[in-house]
């Protein structure tokens, strides 16, 4: 790598002969950064910005200007440039690192003030919202069934289309299949709950259901499985089908019993990770399963609750009660999320592809 | 992704398909084409039936669609258009794809050249991780603790950029305007543009960087001479994927943003409005006919996202060997 060649341990500021730079020491970027973020703190106590925003920003300013002048004067132009883009990336870094570690702070720390066993177990049935008490058990009951049937519709379409994409598909419909697949994975969330609305309650005139919203969460969920299993089905190294093939097993019984099962590591974790990005859709929830208090086991008739628009209606209310429930049920979302993430790419190591090679 | 059917393999295999004579082939190959056949259904369904409704609430309404500044299509004549939406999607779009693509680019050569080993895979790791944190919580994060934070560096702006027009805040008000959404949806697309970005830059040739090491180039020069010419295609479709989820976001938008129907060039006052958070914050308020005229504006969004994912798979098919369209 790179680095490895650039960070040989080099003496300090002395040139050692015609062909040496002078070099800044190995902890100078270390010692700009610190002064300038004592400078930046500095400068923003004295002027009075409330905004820790500016603070930082000012800081960085000043971390990415010192390297540059003090490179210049000590390693020449060339090497300014070059610690100059290294202290932008670093600053791009650092920039990017605040605001998600803030994120995830913010929602564990809040999260938990509320978060316990009758949290989790008790609906919303009876309690005004501005006040404290209730429960998220509703709308994860929800979440849950949405899921599992928007899972249910979307996973074998997926898998079979994947199939067919890689395993028979040629000419122009397997084309037209995958730039549709590619195009159908950038529908924003909220127009694939306008066509089930326009489709399912407009046209044909049901209610607000979790099955509504489960066909809509499965259009997004569709393309997103496609995808990952045709990347899986492509690693299956073609001596496997061959050797079957050769051997008389009919070609349905080969991707049965050969292609799938070699790839089914990586495909549990496609299908894991689009289960978690549907999960915390809120949009097509808003418009199809309309949310309620009471906790409804049915998801096909009458409005269920789910997690993220429990979130949203919540944070809606705006009491400080409602926005305490609000952060422990993004928690538990949060959870939820992240746990089927950790599996999923548990599943993709443990049962990594076998490539052949 | 390698390609491991040999065209002659691959040929004859989709003879023996066609000839298929036992059932079960036959039966197996007919699902799997129907699967293939419903994606492509649905999709023509999405478009038909959008359009449809749109005709239905555009045929009755009284103004022009395109150039309205009002949202009443329960008033008698009906009266809505998509102008201020229209704006204040691609305006907060832009700021964000103004902040995020750079920070991208920087975190995602951070990961891939300039981070220590150590530090480097389980940053990768929790990039990936941040791509799916729900855009609720965005958005719950982005009111309750990024409004307050931006309020001095608003009347910061305002206070020494206000002679630029866009930064005069004319109108007073917490920080719940477009710019502030803007950055929000800056944060919320960075992991996916890093992600895409990212792998890309390791597919950099190394002969390339090695060769320029040894000609005594600096790291940055390996950067600017190997691995950003490499990877141009790529950050563009990234970018561009990215620019596609800033455009169909709806929750951290809603619950962000205070809306109005006021087009105003001024990003710092609060109001306007983005198509998605017009649809999830008119809903429940919407009779039949205002579902209408809603789904009506789904559509333009989703014509427009179309057009910009389209264009984002177009480069990568372009240089499909530096694709990250896996991801």
């Amino acid at each position: 790598m790179s680095h490895a060649v650039q960070d040989r341990p080099v003496a300090f500021a002395k040139p050692r002969g015609p062909l040496a730079h002078a070099r800044l020491p190995r902890w100078a970027p270390a010692a700009v950064a610190a002064g300038s973020v004592a400078a930046g703190t500095g400068i923003g106590l004295a002027a009075g910005w409330h905004s820790k925003v500016q603070w930082g920003m000012l800081s960085a300013l000043l971390f990415v200007l010192a390297t540059y002048v003090v490179t210049t004067k000590v390693e020449g132009a060339r090497q300014a440039k070059d610690r100059i883009a290294t202290s932008l990336v670093w600053v791009c870094f650092v920039l990017a690192v605040v605001p998600l570690l803030s994120l995830a702070w913010v929602t564990v720390s809040k999260g938990l003030e509320v978060l316990d066993g009758y949290f989790l177990t008790h609906s919303m049935n009876g309690v005004l919202e501005v006040e404290a008490g209730g429960g998220v058990y509703h709308a994860l009951l929800g979440t849950i069934e949405q899921v599992a049937i928007a899972t249910l519709i979307a996973a074998p379409i997926g898998l079979l289309t994947a199939v067919y994409l890689v395993e028979y598909g040629t000419g122009k419909l397997a084309k037209a299949v995958t730039f549709f697949v590619d195009v159908m994975t950038g529908i924003p969330s909220i127009v694939a709950g306008l066509f089930v609305l326009s489709t399912w309650t407009l046209m044909l005139g049901f209610g607000p259901s979790g099955f509504a919203g489960a066909m809509a969460l499965a259009i997004l969920m569709m393309p997103v499985v496609v995808r990952s299993t045709e990347e899986m089905l492509k690693l299956v190294p073609n001596e496997l089908r061959e050797a079957s093939l050769a051997l008389g097993v009919p070609k349905w019984r080969t991707i049965l019993k050969v292609v799938l099962p070699t790839a089914i590591g990586g495909i549990t974790t496609g299908v894991m990770l689009a289960i978690a990005r549907i999960t915390g859709e809120t949009a097509p929830i808003l418009l199809l399963v309309f949310g309620t208090k009471l906790i409804n086991p049915n998801p096909f008739e009458g409005a269920q609750s789910s997690l993220p628009l429990y979130v949203y209606e919540q944070y809606a209310v705006g009491t400080d009660a409602a926005v305490a429930r609000a952060w422990a049920a993004a928690l538990v979302l949060i959870a939820f999320v992240m746990i089927l993430n950790l599996v999923a790419r548990g599943i993709a190591r443990w049962k990594a592809p076998k490539t052949g090679r | 992704m390698v390609t491991t059917t040999p065209p002659a393999i691959e040929k004859n295999r989709s003879r023996r398909a066609k000839n298929a004579s036992r059932p079960g082939d036959r039966i197996f190959s007919g699902l799997s084409k129907g699967s293939g056949i419903t994606l492509l259904v649905i999709m023509a369904a999405i478009a038909a039936f959008l359009t449809y409704r749109t005709v239905l609430a555009v045929s009755k309404d009284s103004t022009n669609f395109f150039t309205t500044f009002e949202w009443n299509p329960a008033g008698d004549p009906p009266v809505f258009g998509i102008a201020v939406l229209a704006f204040g999607t691609i305006v907060s779009s832009v700021i964000a794809m103004v902040i995020a693509v750079p920070v991208a680019i920087g975190i995602a050569l951070f990961i891939s050249h300039y981070a220590p080993r150590k530090l480097a895979k389980p940053l990768a790791y929790v990039v990936d991780l941040l791509a799916a944190v729900p855009s609720i919580i965005y958005g719950l994060w982005g009111a309750i603790f990024l409004v307050p934070y931006l309020d001095g560096l608003n009347q910061w702006l305002d206070q020494y950029l206000g002679w630029t027009y866009i930064f005069d805040k004319s109108a007073d008000g917490v920080a719940r305007n477009l710019f502030t959404v803007g950055i929000l949806l800056a944060i919320m697309i960075l992991p996916i543009i890093t992600n895409v970005t990212r792998e890309v830059f390791l597919q950099a040739p190394k002969m390339h960087e090695e060769a320029a090491l040894a000609l005594g180039a600096t790291r940055w020069e390996v950067v600017r001479m190997a691995v950003l010419p490499f990877g141009r295609s790529g950050i563009i479709s990234a970018s561009m994927l990215g620019l596609g989820r800033a455009l169909g976001e709806t929750m951290a938008v809603a619950v962000v943003l205070s809306p109005s129907f006021v087009l105003s060039g001024h990003l710092l006052d609060p109001g306007g409005g983005t198509f998605a958070q017009n649809i999830a914050a008119k809903f429940n308020e919407a009779d039949d006919y205002g579902r209408d005229a809603l789904i009506a504006s789904g559509l333009v969004l989703f014509v427009i996202t179309l057009l910009v994912n389209g264009a984002a798979r177009w480069i990568i098919a372009r240089r499909k060997e530096y694709s990250g369209a896996n991801a």
